[in-house]
């Protein structure tokens, strides 16, 4: 690949440093999954690390991302604090969304990251709408949409492509191309396999970069976000890249061969980063190791302090359903009306 | 007091509330420069103009998911769709999204976003038009549910709507638009959410009519004085979440007899519910089974004789309160 200029030496480390935080903890969760203390399905980013620190370092802290239900490592990359991402994969209560969310459903208002939604397509109308309040609030923000290439077929897509360009939002829709709608090959999936064009009959121009590769990803998206900020108008990203485990932890990969993930493994975005910034002597072989181990020890630390949190109490179930008291009185959970204590009353 | 027609007083509660908060903006298909398909959001764009009433493409889902994120980031967004019958294409928005988002997210958001749409049979539109769907929308935890059958109504519930920090369902009426009822003069006339209105009173029994089917009941229960001395108690619960079931239970255990009514089909309906609720409440003081009256249980006909069949008028409400009476 042509190779495209480093960044500032200390924006480089952070990359690197950011991605292996990604990689070991999102490793350290799939061991945990196995070990039955995450429930439900867990979806690894794992091999798509470039495209995740890419596209957001192309945000301000004060823009905008949503995702899916692959998002652990867009929490910390935006700087959510590990062990609340794994306290939320474990359902505890000092989880991101205190445990009612789990692995599909990350969220984390501070930082911005408006959340990972599970529904496949689901989340671009609710993008477009954060767009509509940018310009609405005529704030600067942009916000930034991922999905993945099997969210392209959903009439979501081609409704808020439109939608997008005719209102003139300011949005960067991603779509990280890993190849798979779950099992099924891009080939098998989608008539036009060249997704960045999918959006141009809307009148959404496209972009493509390599999502192997977290400069490109960086150079392709800042682009696109400029574009977003400065001239009032929506654009498509394609970000090519490839997850290296399954869809989610129970996926037997019986829809791709071995030798065609070894390939792609050989191009694993965080070693090729690493070896190039060790090779232009931006980091040194010892630095990376200590960058390595102390990735490690977050995502350890994390699994600590996700053990150690206690699950959600039984008396807030109820909490949040509603937004309850001021102007609106009377019943709202048709199973409150026993005797006792109306739980998530209580809240208000 | 002012005599309006129920779109007109839904015009009112919207330039009110606009005009309140700068906040509130409205979508939806056709409502600005075609004035609305029912006219409710007549004049609106003129006032207002295109920031704050936006024409939009016939895309359902995303209309709706759009009021969804514009709610997260603080906006109070009104989103009218043409008919109910078109909500369907909206559902995930409306219960994945909209319901969900708050409880899912661990309380970090909410979500206060209108989706207001009529509903209802009687024009001869056939099977896809002709919905009556109060019952799928109060199924989802996480949302309001409004059925305002009068013009007072219609706009102080539409004005606690769009206060309101929770996502709301609007259900208005296609027979309702024209309708004509007093509507109070006060600058700021807003009705409470979960509170039931007692549009006649009685002791013989109870009748609860839901949406279109209050007028209806109401209608049913003059004839039932006057044919069959029969004295009966009318209930409008306005609001089905929350309901205002104390309200309810009060007037059953006062008449110890209950007829529902409702324009929907039985199974799963807001009747099943609601009768299921009364009795594990007051099963003691109950001297008849509870009645419903519903549409039948079939997709709406064409043929106008078979339409009017279809769907609950005086005459049934009438035969299902005198046999809960033991007068047949």
């Amino acid at each position: 690949m042509a190779d495209h200029p480093l960044p500032e030496p200390e924006v480089a480390r952070e990359w690197l440093e950011t991605m292996l935080r990604i990689r070991r903890f999102e490793e350290r969760a799939g061991e945990q999954y196995a070990r039955a203390k995450i429930g439900g399905f867990l979806h690894l980013a794992i091999g798509e690390e470039a495209t995740i620190v890419g596209s957001t370092r192309a945000l301000r802290a004060s823009d905008y991302l949503i995702g899916t239900y692959r998002t652990h490592g867009h929490t910390l990359a935006r700087g959510s604090e590990p062990g609340r991402v794994m306290a939320e994969l474990f359902g505890r209560v000092d989880g991101l969304c205190r445990g009612r969310g789990g692995s599909m459903h990350m969220f984390d208002l501070e930082r911005r990251f408006l959340g990972g939604y599970g529904i496949v397509g689901g989340n671009l109308p609710i993008a477009a709408g954060f767009a509509l309040a940018h310009d609405y609030l005529r704030t600067e923000d942009v916000t930034l949409c991922q999905f993945g290439d099997g969210a392209s077929n959903q009439g979501t897509f081609g409704e808020t492509m439109n939608l997008a360009a005719l209102w003139n939002l300011p949005v960067v829709f991603m779509v990280t191309n890993n190849r798979f709608g779950m099992g099924t090959a891009l080939e098998r999936h989608s008539a036009q396999t060249d997704l960045q064009r999918k959006g141009e009959g809307y009148g959404v121009p496209g972009m493509e970069c390599d999502g192997m590769d977290v400069v490109d990803t960086f150079r392709v998206t800042t682009e696109a976000v400029r574009i977003a900020r400065e001239e009032r108008r929506p654009v498509l990203v394609e970000a090519l890249t490839y997850r290296f485990r399954g869809h989610s932890m129970a996926d037997p990969e019986e829809y791709r061969t071995k030798e065609e993930v070894e390939e792609y493994r050989r191009r694993d975005p965080i070693v090729t980063f690493g070896d190039r910034l060790v090779a232009e002597g931006v980091v040194s072989a010892e630095e990376r190791a200590a960058m390595d181990a102390e990735a490690t020890r977050i995502a350890d630390e994390a699994v600590a302090f996700a053990d150690a949190s206690p699950a959600p109490e039984p008396t807030s179930l109820y909490d949040d359903v509603y937004v309850l008291g001021g102007e609106v009185q009377g019943w709202y959970s048709v199973d409150e009306r026993g005797a006792g204590v109306r739980r998530g009353e209580d809240i208000g | 007091m002012a005599t309006l027609r129920y779109r007109e007083a839904l015009n009112q509660a919207l330039r009110e509330e606009m005009t309140r908060d700068e906040r509130v903006f409205l979508m939806g298909e056709d409502i600005g420069v075609f004035n609305g398909a029912y006219k409710v959001t007549q004049g609106l764009l003129d006032e207002f103009g295109e920031q704050r009433v936006r024409d939009t493409p016939i895309s359902e889902n995303t209309i709706v998911g759009m009021g969804v994120g514009a709610a997260m980031l603080g906006l109070r967004p009104v989103v009218e769709l043409m008919t109910i019958n078109f909500s369907l294409l909206a559902l995930d928005q409306v219960v994945n999204h909209a319901a969900h988002i708050r409880y899912m997210f661990g309380g970090q958001v909410t979500v206060p976003l209108v989706i207001r749409m009529p509903q209802g049979a009687g024009h001869q539109l056939g099977p896809t038009h002709s919905h009556s769907f109060e019952a799928i929308y109060l199924h989802v935890p996480g949302i309001l549910v409004a059925v305002p059958s009068t013009p007072a109504d219609a706009k102080g519930l539409l004005k606690a709507a769009i206060r309101d920090e929770n996502p709301v369902v609007f259900i208005e009426h296609e027979y309702l638009y024209g309708q004509r009822g007093e509507v109070p003069d006060e600058d700021d006339h807003v009705v409470p959410f979960g509170k039931a209105a007692i549009r006649r009173e009685g002791a013989d029994v109870t009748i609860v009519g839901i949406s279109r089917m209050a007028v209806t009941a109401e209608k049913a229960a003059v004839q039932l004085a006057e044919q069959h001395e029969i004295d009966a108690e009318v209930i409008d619960p306005r609001t089905l979440r929350p309901l205002d079931l104390d309200t309810i239970l009060a007037s059953v255990r006062k008449t110890n007899r209950c007829v529902i009514v409702e324009e929907g089909w039985p199974h799963g309906g807001v009747g099943a519910n609601l009768a299921a609720l009364i009795q594990e409440q007051a099963f003691d003081d109950l001297d008849a089974p509870i009645g419903r009256v519903t549409g039948a249980d079939v997709p709406m006909p064409y043929a106008k004789n078979l339409e009017q069949i279809a769907f609950p008028h005086e005459p049934q409400v009438v035969e299902a309160v005198r046999a809960a009476c033991g007068d047949l």
